[in-house]
């Protein structure tokens, strides 16, 4: 047992027990210092895992856990996201009640489930760390125990997210069966008389099942917009961020690297599911008037777009998925920071209820409308060139694959159909309704320097690019030539149609 | 830095600059503005008259790599031709107009200054741009400003309604061209959206004649929204009506623009069979600009969406001169959209002023205005006769050309064409001066007051330029017509049936 390639997850782990243990010796006035040492801790941990001490490559524990430069693109992902949520919890820290502290650390243990999923090279690892994110953010949702509508968010997502563990469960059990192996190379390796198993396809199916739940694509979505408008904002732009980069990473590495052969076969299945989680996505966010919830349906609508990287199977749609997930990531963050900002000024999360934010708190309302812009995939911000990059991923897989030009048809009414509602938001910021009260908002320095970074992310990203587009194009690299190794025949298929 | 990047950057950064202004320095901020558009069209103007007619290739070039990633290489790459130059000129004149007659914005300049300012660079940037994701990305930087300009600082009870429109409406326009792009990228295999490369490498390798047939519609519909293009152009009037005067300058001028140069810059030279095929509706549906939207401005009351469906049937003198595919008439659309995006601007920025005193554009509520205004109604008279394409002024020498250089293809849409600009435009135009000017003195309106000197300034630099142009056409085509050569060889070349055989045998 090669215990260094897990030091980045033992230490994730021990940052969570210490913040734990501390608690029990300081005084509840602190506890606000005790989330920025832990958000401090973390970022030394981040700047380990980016450095050339950490592990680089390998695989260990039986081959279930695998370091590449994939895994480290997403532990880098996660451990920023971290940081920000932890930061965002210290802003928020007025209206969550008590156990402040035990947020941090079910913040960091659910950290840590990321960790270990960016690395899952095996069914069972995959089960295990996607529990440990699921079961921490049953308890995060409905950490605000006196307000009704966290309880019922933290409830939904505790059912529902015990249906789609039981059916994940059920896949791996069947997959199995009928492989004898949970091992992602091992499947990898017995593909083509697996894809005649009926019994291993199921199994798959449902393991796919389970994972829809978790990046929200339909018609695993349901739980989406309750748990969004529910949640305290801090668990949400972590179950935006964290949950769903989690549930891609592992999406890739199981249907690209595992099982590509059945993911060409199963490709017009990914088609319908990504088209159908556009457009629910979309037309459901329409009508929508709270904030909240109306992320929640954006999400949806996201995870759509980023099927698309998957459909097209290819490395520049994989690459894309990456780019895409940075972008969404610096956005969705600004958003939620925004949000939880003005939760202590404004009484409602409608999105009526943010008329006049413009005069009140230009900073804010400029925060928002960028990363609204943003999420609509307007220049110069970040969403912008992940779009267009996700689209162009398609087009190259495109030809051969009819049904792929209907998908981008609907993608790109989606895109319409999104600047709708976004434009709707900007609309009440500047000049929505009526104004009864012009009190000017005031913001805390902590929530600025968020904000800061938050918008020079996703202008940077948008206007330079490259340097993350490499990196991302660098992390696929890696399994693209794992998954090239085995050469089975569905691959060549898929790489013939990239050199179309 | 190289003038022509500068020119782009100049607005942008003084947008930059505002926003680090205080909002309540207004003073400062106005004077940001003004510095900053007034500089910019100042090396416009130095870029046109800089610019050497007759060379080969473009000029004021420079690259500067963007993405090197796997195969794909993008770069940032402008240069000016005959093509755009007239338009980077035009830009940065209206851009500076059209921020001369905001001085009076009260609510938020700050935000209104900024917005403004990225409409102007990411124009600019749309038009010197040579790489087809850079004039995507700065003509959508130009196009959502427009929203926010609208709600806050709009006019009318239903601006919401037409801020939306107007958004959705383009970026659907936009999307659907982006498609068209990115298929065109992605068929050549070549990594890159670089109009010189892609130029080079279509007329070696042209694309197959199904391909190209489905390309161009993209191309041709999603721009044609973007200027306006029967039946997609409902968004347009609405719009510039409901916009304050300095966006619906910008738009209606400038932003249309995009979409045409588009045209002529990447879809009849890209795709020469898809442009035999398509032009011919381009042809008829250009008569729906000509003739129903010079019928609607006919019907109107409201000054601001005569001026715009007049706009719109301008237009269909553009579409014309793509539609014959002939030297002649592209160098004639070239001149119209230089002349255009003059003129228009000037007759918003007049009816702009005109509300700003009399506090209102119905034209029943209208009269007798020329007495107390003597200089806004020569203004006025010399703009609206520009408009019904009285020679002496650029958009007749454009027009005209047009005209000309279609009649050989399609002779009966230049009869129809010439029936809708000379008549219609005529009446419609001479109706609303007559009914704005002359006619009795309303007991209302005797409170307006003329155009002070100052405020003259804008809509001199616009009758000048439309003047300059219309007494000298040579000045752009001289400019134009070796690129319009080109594209014409370019648009010409289809593949015969035996070299599509041949593409089909060799894949």
């Amino acid at each position: 047992m090669n215990y260094s390639l897990i030091i980045v997850e033992i230490t994730a782990v021990l940052i969570g027990l210490g913040v734990l243990m501390t608690d029990l010796w300081i005084s509840p006035a602190a506890r606000k210092g005790l989330g920025y040492a832990a958000a401090v801790a973390v970022g030394c941990l981040l700047a380990f895992a980016t450095g050339s001490l950490a592990p680089q490559h390998g695989l260990g524990f039986r081959d279930s856990f695998v370091v590449d430069d994939l895994a480290r693109f997403f532990k880098a992902f996660f451990l920023f996201g971290a940081i920000v949520v932890i930061l965002m919890t210290v802003e928020f820290s007025s209206r969550i009640a008590s156990g402040l502290s035990e947020f941090f650390a079910l913040v960091i243990f659910a950290l840590v489930g990321m960790l270990f999923a960016a690395s899952a090279n095996d069914l069972v690892l995959l089960f295990v760390s996607l529990e440990l994110i699921t079961v921490t953010f049953y308890i995060l949702t409905s950490f605000q125990r006196n307000r009704l509508a966290s309880l019922e968010a933290g409830v939904k997502y505790l059912i529902l997210g015990a249906v789609a563990s039981a059916f994940m469960v059920f896949g791996i059990a069947l997959i199995f069966g009928s492989a004898n192996s949970t091992n992602f190379r091992v499947i990898a390796a017995h593909q083509t008389e697996l894809a005649t198993s009926p019994v291993f396809l199921l199994g798959l199916l449902l393991v796919l099942a389970g994972l829809g739940f978790k990046i929200a694509a339909f018609p695993f979505q349901a739980w989406a917009p309750d748990v969004y408008q529910g949640s305290p904002a801090p668990a949400t732009a972590f179950l935006a961020v964290g949950s769903k980069a989690a549930g891609f990473v592992l999406l890739i590495r199981l249907l690209t690297q595992a099982v590509p052969q059945i993911t060409a076969e199963w490709s017009r299945l990914l088609v319908v599911m990504s088209a159908a989680t556009i457009i629910y996505g979309s037309l459901c966010a329409i009508p929508q008037r709270n904030l909240k919830r109306l992320m929640g349906y954006s999400s949806i609508a996201n995870a759509g777009y980023l099927l698309l990287g998957i459909v097209a199977m290819s490395r520049s749609g994989s690459t894309a998925i990456l780019f895409y997930l940075g972008g969404y990531f610096f956005t969705v963050l600004a958003a939620f920071t925004a949000m939880s900002a003005l939760a202590e000024h404004i009484e409602t999360d409608e999105i009526a209820g943010l008329a006049g934010l413009g005069r009140r708190s230009p900073f804010l309302a400029a925060t928002l409308t960028l990363s609204l812009v943003s999420l609509a995939g307007i220049p110069p911000m970040v969403g912008f060139f992940g779009k267009v990059l996700l689209l162009r991923s398609v087009f190259e897989s495109a030809p051969g694959r009819p049904d792929l030009y209907l998908l981008l048809g609907i993608a790109v009414i989606g895109v319409v159909i999104s600047l709708y509602y976004y434009f709707g938001v900007i609309r009440s910021i500047y000049w929505g309704g009526s104004t009864p009260n012009l009190a000017p908002i005031r913001t805390s320095l902590g929530t600025k320097v968020a904000l800061g970074t938050c918008i020079a992310g996703m202008v940077f990203l948008g206007i330079a690019p490259n340097g993350y587009l490499r990196i991302a194009e660098t992390a696929i690299g890696g399994i693209d030539s794992a998954a090239g190794r085995l050469k089975s025949p569905a691959l060549k298929k898929v790489s013939a149609h990239e050199a179309h | 830095m190289d003038s022509l990047s500068f020119v782009i950057l100049l607005p942008l950064l003084s947008a930059l600059l505002i926003l680090l202004v205080p909002g309540n320095y207004r003073v400062i901020v106005r004077a940001i503005a003004v510095l900053g558009s007034g500089l910019t069209a100042w090396i416009a103007a130095s870029l046109f008259f800089r610019f050497q007619p007759g060379h080969e290739g473009f000029q004021f070039e420079s690259i500067l790599p963007w993405i090197s990633v796997g195969k794909l290489s993008l770069a940032y790459h402008v240069g000016a031709d005959g093509l755009n130059i007239g338009l980077i000129l035009v830009t940065g004149l209206v851009g500076f107009a059209s921020v001369l007659v905001s001085w009076n914005i009260d609510r938020n300049p700050k935000l209104f200054y900024i917005l403004l300012l990225l409409m102007i660079g990411g124009a600019l940037g749309a038009f010197a741009s040579l790489d087809l994701l850079f004039f995507y990305f700065f003509n959508e930087l130009a196009l959502v400003p427009t929203f926010i300009l609208i709600g806050v600082w709009g006019r009318g009870e239903n601006k919401t309604v037409a801020a939306f429109k107007i958004s959705l409406y383009l970026t659907l326009g936009a999307l659907i061209a982006l498609a068209g792009l990115l298929l065109l990228h992605v068929s050549t295999g070549a990594q890159t959206f670089d109009v010189i490369a892609l130029k080079t490498l279509l007329a070696g390798k042209p694309l197959s004649v199904t391909l190209q047939n489905w390309i161009f519609p993209l191309l041709l519909f999603g721009f044609g929204t973007l200027v306006g293009l029967f039946p997609f152009h409902s968004w347009a009037a609405e719009g510039y009506a409901a916009a304050p005067t300095a966006a619906a300058m910008m738009h209606s001028g400038i932003l249309k623009k995009a979409g045409l140069y588009a045209l002529l810059r990447v879809a009849l030279p890209f795709l020469p069979d898809g442009a035999a095929h398509w032009l011919p509706v381009l042809a008829w549906l250009c008569l729906g600009n000509l003739l129903h939207c010079g019928w609607v401005a006919l019907c109107q009351k409201d000054l601001n969406l005569l001026i715009g469906n007049s706009s719109l049937a301008h237009m269909g003198f553009a579409f014309l001169g793509i539609a014959s595919l002939s030297v002649i008439g592209i160098t004639g659309t070239v001149i119209v959209m230089v002349a255009h995006a003059l003129l228009a601007p000037l007759c918003f920025a007049l009816s702009g002023y005109l509300e700003s005193q009399s506090g209102t554009v119905d034209l029943t509520r209208l009269g007798g205005l020329l007495r107390r205004m003597p200089v806004f109604g020569t203004l006025m008279v010399m703009g609206f006769m520009a408009g019904c394409g009285l020679p002496g002024f650029a958009n007749f020498a454009g027009e005209a050309t047009v005209l000309f250089g279609s009649w050989k293809s399609l002779p009966w849409i230049v009869v129809a064409a010439s029936w809708s600009g000379l008549i219609l435009g005529a009446v419609y135009m001479l109706r609303a001066l007559r009914s704005i000017l002359y006619g009795e003195e309303r007991k209302e309106l005797t409170a307006v007051i003329d155009l002070g000197w100052w405020r003259r300034l804008p809509f001199a630099l616009l009758i000048a330029a439309l003047l300059l142009f219309g007494l000298a056409p040579s000045l752009l085509s001289r400019r134009i017509e070796p690129v319009a050569k080109e594209i014409v060889k370019a648009a010409t070349n289809r593949s015969t049936p035996s070299r599509v055989a041949a593409v089909v045998v060799t894949p």
